[in-house]
Parts: structure tokens; C-alpha cells; sequence
């Protein structure tokens, strides 16, 4: 699965798309950015509600490829710019975690 | 000017991280001039009096077809083909740029072909845009400017040792409540370890060190220092603030004790998990403490070159 499928097998909102489309290998579902840190893998999705720039200084931090907002939560213009100058994607959806995770899930080790 | 100054290959690694990082469609003009291949000469001539450019590019329902240059317009005033259209007089052989290239292609294609702009196609073949060496330059510029802004604000020395194996010292400062600075220091700190070849695993932790460290200045200390010295395949990471200093160490090295309000929290920090991911992600961990005066930690992390 690659960083564009969230968007066309999905049907995520595409928010920040960058021009590389890096596999994604796994995925991770906080909103405790700490826990991000420690946890989440290289090459990962990171499944949250915490929309802002801290986010994707630690999405990139980790390695992480997309950041999938959940609840329809937006994305301030920072965190779009800092996310595309990191070359992260961010999607949105109206679906919450849970219901993300389930759709990852099966994608990535179903 | 003959050529762009820079060595695509071998230049200082700013430089190349630069050309490399910013794609042609990041520099390019997208408000194109065109013409259409029946256009006559004279009308190709009034659009560049009219919008004082020097090339303009014929399109066919989207497609670029050709171009026609200054050059191809003095042939035609000289030939008495000005009424001609643009299709027969324009130059059809271009080599032109991908808006998805890096700017290194662009430098590369201004010094190797000598033409003063190239068109620009996106994935499908369309007209995307075009490049001058103006906007070359204009865009290297500004990023040069950032890069130096950020090499100054970063202090940086690099020395090579006796040894012959390089050292880099970055230090940081940190404000509080400064969220828009944040993750900056570990950022550099990352960038610096992968310049030295250090091995992912490694740059990974020093990372989460980095960072969980300058989260907590930003969050609960006046202000302090973050600063980083590798050598010898260890990043000792020294984050020194100037208090307020916490009252009960062991308290702060327990998972899940916070004193974070509210606010930091619903930001997803706060949750009692900074310090003890930190000493958990260090082969070295110290923290001394005083309350009223500040706080010091220095962590170290081993790690592999792979020059």
C-alpha cells in the first residue's frame, strides 16, 4: 500500500500530498505524541485527532509517511506547510480512529 | 552569465541537499505566455513587446509543439516571414524539464545546453510552466538565505579531530511555550547524525531523546539550552534550562506522573511519558535537578558510522 492509496482505495480527503508516494508499511493510532514517539514504526501511518505542527515534527521524527486526521478535524496552515516541506501526506477523514484502524488493519495484516 | 556556479556533484552538502530538495515546479513561472501554432509571427512579436519576455512557447490544445525564440523572430524579420505563422518558423527540437525533476536537472540543463529558458511538462506531457535562469537563481536565493539563517542559528563547528573522525557540535536555544520552534534542535540533530553515516536505529533514538527533552523546556521551563556534540560514535545530548527545576526526581522519572496542565494536554503532550521515554531511548541517561535554579540532562547515545 502506498501514501496515494489512502486517498483512491480509501477515499481519505487528500490534505498535503507529497511528490514521492512512499509505501506504507504499518500504521499507528495515538493522540499522546509521546506515545507516537516511542512507538510508532518507520514507514507507518499515524491514525490521530492531534491536528497540528507538533504532529508532523513527530511524524517526522519516526518516519512516519501519512497522517490520517480523524473527525473531520482541520488542519491549521502550518501544519499543512510544515507537512509538505517534511514531504508527509495528510488526509482526512469524517470516520474516527477506531474506525480507521479497522480499515488499515485489514489493508496492512489482514 | 555563461553558467550557474555550482558543482551538482560535488559542492558543499547544503548546496546539494538543496538543489536536490526544491523541484523544478517549486521555481518555475505557471502564468505561461503562449501562442498558438497558426499565430502569425507578428502576433508572437507583440506578445513578447507586450509582456517583455524573450521566448514564447506554441501550445496545441495543450500540448507544447514548439517555440519561438528572439532568434527565430530576427530570422523572421530578416526573411520577410513575419506573417508567417508561428508553426513554420518556430524552433520544434526542445529539450525541456519535469516539473516533478530536481532543481539540480535545471542547473545541469542551463550549463550543458546555453538556452535561456526551458519549457516545463508535468507527468502527462502538458505545459506546466517555464523556467528562467532568473527564477533559478531567484529561488536558490531565498533558500540560501534559509539555510544560512539556520546554520547561524544553529552554531555549528564542525572540526576534524586528530583522529580523523569528524565531530559536530549544534547547540539550540528553547523558549517556553515556543510550539512553533519546537523539534527544530532534533530535526538539525537528526540531519547532522545522517550526515555522519549514523546508523538509523541510532539517529531514531537521539531523535526521541532530542525531542522528548526540548518538549519539556518548551513546556515547563523558563527557557534553556539544547545542545549536541557527536564524536567517536556517541551523541552526548546536554538540555539545560534555567528552572524553575523539578521538586521530586523520582516522581518525574515515573511513568504517568505529569504536573502539565490541561491545555499542554489536549496538545498530546503532558501524559507523563517524556522523561522515562527518553531515559528509555539513552545507553546514558543523568538528570540533575535544583529546584529555583534549573535543570540539566545528559544523555548519551552509541551509535555506528557507516561513512
Amino acid at each position: 500500500m502506498n501514501v496515494s492509496d489512502l486517498v483512491s482505495q480509501f477515499g481519505f480527503e487528500s490534505l498535503v500530498r507529497p511528490s514521492v508516494d512512499h509505501p506504507i508499511v504499518d500504521a499507528y493510532t495515538s493522540d499522546l505524541l509521546s506515545d507516537v514517539m516511542a512507538r510508532a514504526g518507520e514507514g507507518s501511518a499515524l491514525i490521530t485527532i492531534q491536528a497540528h505542527k507538533n504532529t508532523v515534527a513527530v511524524a517526522s521524527l519516526v518516519g512516519a509517511r501519512a497522517i490520517i486526521l480523524c473527525n473531520g478535524r482541520p488542519a491549521p496552515d502550518d501544519m499543512v506547510e510544515a507537512a509538505t516541506s517534511e514531504g508527509i501526506a495528510i488526509c482526512r477523514t469524517p470516520m474516527n480512529q477506531f474506525e480507521v484502524s479497522g480499515m488499515l488493519y485489514r489493508s496492512l495484516r489482514g | 552569465m555563461d553558467s550557474f556556479p555550482i558543482d551538482t556533484d560535488g559542492g558543499p552538502q547544503v548546496i546539494i541537499e538543496l538543489i536536490y530538495r526544491l523541484k523544478v515546479k517549486d521555481v518555475m513561472t505557471t502564468s505561461v505566455v503562449t501562442a498558438a501554432p497558426d499565430a502569425t509571427m507578428r502576433a508572437v512579436q507583440m506578445l513578447m513587446r507586450d509582456h517583455g519576455i524573450t521566448g514564447v512557447p506554441i501550445v496545441d490544445s495543450g500540448r507544447l509543439v514548439g517555440i519561438v525564440s528572439i532568434g527565430d523572430m530576427i530570422q523572421a524579420l530578416d526573411t520577410g516571414a513575419i506573417s508567417e505563422p508561428a508553426e513554420s518558423r518556430m524552433t520544434r527540437s526542445l529539450i525541456v524539464l519535469e516539473d516533478d525533476m530536481p532543481l539540480s536537472f535545471a542547473v545541469t540543463y542551463f550549463n550543458r545546453y546555453g538556452y535561456r529558458r526551458f519549457p516545463v511538462l508535468d507527468r502527462h506531457g502538458s505545459l506546466a510552466g517555464i523556467v528562467t535562469a532568473a527564477d533559478v537563481l531567484r529561488s536558490l536565493l531565498i533558500e540560501m538565505n534559509h539555510e544560512v539563517e539556520r546554520l547561524e542559528a544553529g552554531i555549528v563547528r564542525t572540526e576534524g579531530s586528530k583522529t580523523g573522525s569528524p565531530s559536530i557540535h549544534l547547540s539550540f536555544p528553547s523558549h517556553r511555550f515556543d510550539f512553533e520552534n519546537a523539534g527544530k534542535a532534533s530535526a538539525e540533530l537528526k540531519k547532522a547524525l545522517k550526515s555522519l553515516g549514523a546508523d538509523a536505529t541510532a539517529i531514531r533514538r537521539a531523535a526521541i531523546v532530542s525531542y522528548e527533552l526540548e518538549m519539556n523546556q518548551v513546556i515547563h521551563s523558563v527557557g534553556g539550552i539544547m545542545d549536541f556534540s557527536m564524536r567517536d560514535g556517541i551523541v552526548t545530548i546536554v538540555a539545560k534550562d534555567e528552572g524553575p527545576g523539578i521538586e521530586n526526581l523520582e516522581e518525574a522519572l515515573t511513568e504517568g506522573f505529569s504536573t502539565a496542565n490541561a491545555w499542554i494536554r489536549s496538545l498530546g503532550f503532558g501524559a507523563g511519558l517524556g522523561l522515562p521515554n527518553a531515559k528509555r531511548s539513552s545507553d546514558e541517561f543523568d538528570i540533575a535537578s535544583k529546584p529555583g535554579v534549573g535543570t540539566t540532562v545528559t544523555a548519551r547515545i552509541r551509535f555506528e558510522e557507516h561513512a
